[in-house]
């Protein structure tokens, strides 16, 4: 992994050539930052927000429904990013649990690893893991799309309803269990695959829809080297007769 | 038959354990190979607010004039740390009831009844819907484990946000809705496709345990710059330690959910035998909240099995600030009536409760989606026959009865706020209820098991 997270530059988050806004955490609450960040943004149009010694606070830069670019300089706590919608969030460091948690729009990368439950629920946007993410990545998600660098522990994209994960290492047990209309596409090894999932070939759309998603995070991977996990559509309707893992 | 036998009287001597009722369950269970879901909450005989009944004044206490004397009904929710609380004319809310489970109709007709009543309505899993964000004053908006259908701009929107970790029918389990329900529009709102046979998680995807909880509540303060008061709902398990928790992580309100709490599809199984009556539950609610020294700062909401004025009151006197109503509130709408009214006119359902396998008085067939009565239903046409306005009455009409015979109540009690009721009022009628309650028996000073 390493070689490859050196080798990445961001393209996905333009800089901005303005000065940009900088918050401190260690000096100013970071309530008062959220809510400059739901309320005064759309009076600094085209500003960049920095946020220094983010370490480790939970909840940074939650709810944001504008097109900035917010740069958090460390590592986040739980839910940073949550909700996103329009904003391209960077976190340079590691995220706690439920980075871009029900994130709508917008982008969300993380350079670092990323805790469980990265992205759960996401209904829109694109979040970018570079390193690997922790159990139930993409849990319940909704629509948005994730691409991790690194590989993704057990019970990832649990109840997934739709949206695309791209992982370009391992899976860990119980990959898509349960899953609905989501599909995974996975370069490395898959320990198990949860009940009803099932590797499918890939077709054409999918080899475009993973080398579109891989520059996108500009993963330096093939879309030849991925399989196909989609759902088996066995727990769509109960059926007594099918021993259907309930 | 051997006519040489001499003919006997039929014995009927039926088995306590393997009655008809319990024969019926083992031969379905072999024909069908499937548990039995259903709706509405338990039907077994419980221990409930029945059992307890008040001690009106006489000389020891003085009553308020039942017309004239004021008796004040405002209820504030949410004072810990919201900026905006809630503040409701009467004690009374509608429950949280998903619309998927319910038509659009009768969430436009809840919100117009909750809205000139002075009191909230509830979303559900499923989302918040248009016509109930406009029809009603007051929404709270749920977070479900699901989260279906949940997004930032209904959250801005919302004037509370209640997290729901469990229902008292299905304390630990998630929720379905089969595939009859899930027309185009639910489908789309749940990011579903047509016509499956859905279940909803039965644990939050992005926390686990309550200091994980903690986070969350502060995220959604953040996300709503700590204007909207946030209620935690738990079905009744363990609830003396769910409250602390639910306390300890932040919650503004705590929503205790008794076992007999109604639900639009879940197992039999999990319905009868899951989870602890109301009345045990405020009781253990109520203790939580006075050991933590939050009585008054953390309100406490109410719902399983709350039917009329007189269970409002003993809730309130018992400590809690509000109930909150499901089945009761569907009741009202027309659910297990023999007709449904349109353009003015009543129309037989018979026929359709029939088709179901069952008769009014009897259904609990929500999961079908067939409703007679056009309530718990996606159909097109049988949506149809519960008109907004029909439906916004009644529930208008039943929550004023409720609010009335509450205000009775208090008035002979000689309080001049419903919220001056107070277990000493109470007094129980059976063993059981007087050990749940913590209520001395009627006619003496005795608390069983105290
Ligand atoms: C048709 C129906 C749908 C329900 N849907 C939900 C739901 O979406 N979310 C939830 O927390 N509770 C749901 N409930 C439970 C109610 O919010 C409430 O806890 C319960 O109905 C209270 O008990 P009662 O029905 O005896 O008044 C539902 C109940 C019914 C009857
Ligand atoms: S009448 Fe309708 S709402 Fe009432 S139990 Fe039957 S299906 Fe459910």
């Amino acid at each position: 992994m390493d070689s490859v997270m050196d080798s990445v530059t961001n393209s996905t988050i333009k800089a901005d050539t303005e000065m940009p806004i900088v918050f401190d955490l260690a000096q100013t609450p970071l309530r008062e930052v959220n809510r400059f960040l739901h309320q005064e943004i759309s009076q600094h149009n085209g500003k960049s927000i920095r946020i220094l010694n983010p370490d480790g606070a939970h909840n940074i830069a939650v709810g944001v429904d504008h097109e900035v670019n917010i740069e958090i300089a460390g590592h986040t706590g739980y839910y940073a990013a949550g909700m996103n919608q329009l904003a391209n969030v960077m976190i340079l460091g590691n995220a706690g649990p439920g980075v871009a948690e029900n994130m709508m729009s917008g982008c969300v990368q993380v350079k670092g690893f990323a805790s469980v439950s990265a992205g759960a629920s996401a209904q829109g946007g694109l979040l970018i893991i570079e390193g690997n993410a922790g159990l139930r990545c993409g849990i319940s998600l909704k629509g948005g799309d994730i691409v991790v660098g690194g590989s993704v522990g057990s019970f990832s994209a649990f109840m997934a309803q739709a949206g695309r994960i791209v992982i370009c290492g391992d899976a860990g047990d119980a990959l898509g269990d349960s899953l609905y209309e989501a599909v995974i596409y996975v370069r490395g090894k898959i320990k198990s695959l949860g009940a009803d999932a099932q590797i499918e070939p890939m077709t054409d759309a999918d080899y475009q829809t993973v080398t579109e998603l891989l520059a996108q995070a500009n993963f330096p991977y093939s879309s030849k080297e991925f399989r196909r996990v989609a759902s088996a559509k066995q727990l769509y309707h109960w059926n007594a007769d099918d021993n259907q893992e309930y | 038959m051997n006519p040489s036998l001499p003919s006997q009287p039929i014995s009927r001597e039926e088995s306590a354990g393997y009655d008809r009722r319990m024969i019926s369950y083992i031969q379905n269970a072999a024909a069908h190979g499937l548990y039995e879901i259903r709706g509405l909450g338990a039907k077994r005989r419980l221990p409930h607010f029945d059992d307890l009944v008040f001690l009106g004044a006489s000389l020891t206490r003085y009553p308020l004039e039942g017309y004239r004397e004021k008796c004040s009904t405002k209820t504030i929710l949410g004072t810990r740390f919201a900026t905006k609380p809630i503040e409701l004319e009467i004690p009374i809310t509608i429950a949280g009831m998903s619309f998927g489970s319910l038509s659009a109709h009768v969430k436009e007709a809840l919100g117009r009844a909750a809205t000139e009543v002075g009191t909230s309505t509830t979303t559900g899993d499923g989302g918040m819907t248009a016509e109930e964000r406009l029809s009603s004053k007051t929404l709270v908006y749920q977070c479900l484990p699901s989260r279906y259908g949940f997004n930032p701009n209904d959250l801005r929107q919302a004037d509370a946000i209640e997290i729901v970790i469990g229902q008292g029918a299905k304390p630990g389990g998630g929720g379905l809705l089969l595939g009859q329900k899930i027309n185009p529009r639910v489908a789309e709102m749940r990011t579903l496709p047509e016509g499956i046979d859905q279940r909803s998680a039965c644990r939050h995807p992005d926390w686990t345990g309550s200091d994980d909880l903690t986070i969350k509540i502060q995220e959604l303060r953040e996300l709503t710059d700590w204007e909207k008061p946030i209620y935690v709902k738990v079905g009744a398990s363990r609830t003396f330690n769910d409250v602390k928790l639910a306390v300890h992580a932040g919650a503004d309100v705590v929503v205790v959910d008794g076992m007999q709490g109604g639900t639009a599809a879940t197992q039999t199984v999990f319905i009868e035998h899951v989870g602890i009556p109301t009345l045990a539950a405020v009781r253990q609610a109520v203790e939580a909240l006075e050991d933590m020294d939050m009585k008054g700062k953390v309100q406490l909401v109410v719902s399983g099995g709350i039917r009329t004025g007189a269970d409002v009151a003993k809730a309130l006197a018992m400590g809690a600030d509000a109930v909150s109503i499901g089945q009761g509130i569907l009741i009202a709408l027309g659910c297990n009536s023999e007709t449904y009214v349109q353009k003015g006119d009543h129309h037989a359902a018979l026929e359709d409760y029939a088709a179901l396998g069952t008769a009014p008085g009897y259904c609990h067939h929500c999961h079908t989606g067939k409703c007679p009565v056009g309530v718990t239903t996606q159909d097109p046409d049988l949506e149809q026959r519960l008109e907004p306005e029909v439906g916004a009455k009644r529930v208008k009409n039943y929550l004023k009865t409720l609010n009335m015979e509450l205000t009775t109540i208090a008035r002979a009690c000689g309080k001049q706020n419903v919220h001056h009721l107070e277990r000493e009022d109470l007094v129980a009628l059976t063993l059981e209820a007087a050990a749940m309650a913590r209520l001395p028996l009627a006619g003496t000073n005795w608390i069983p098991g105290w």
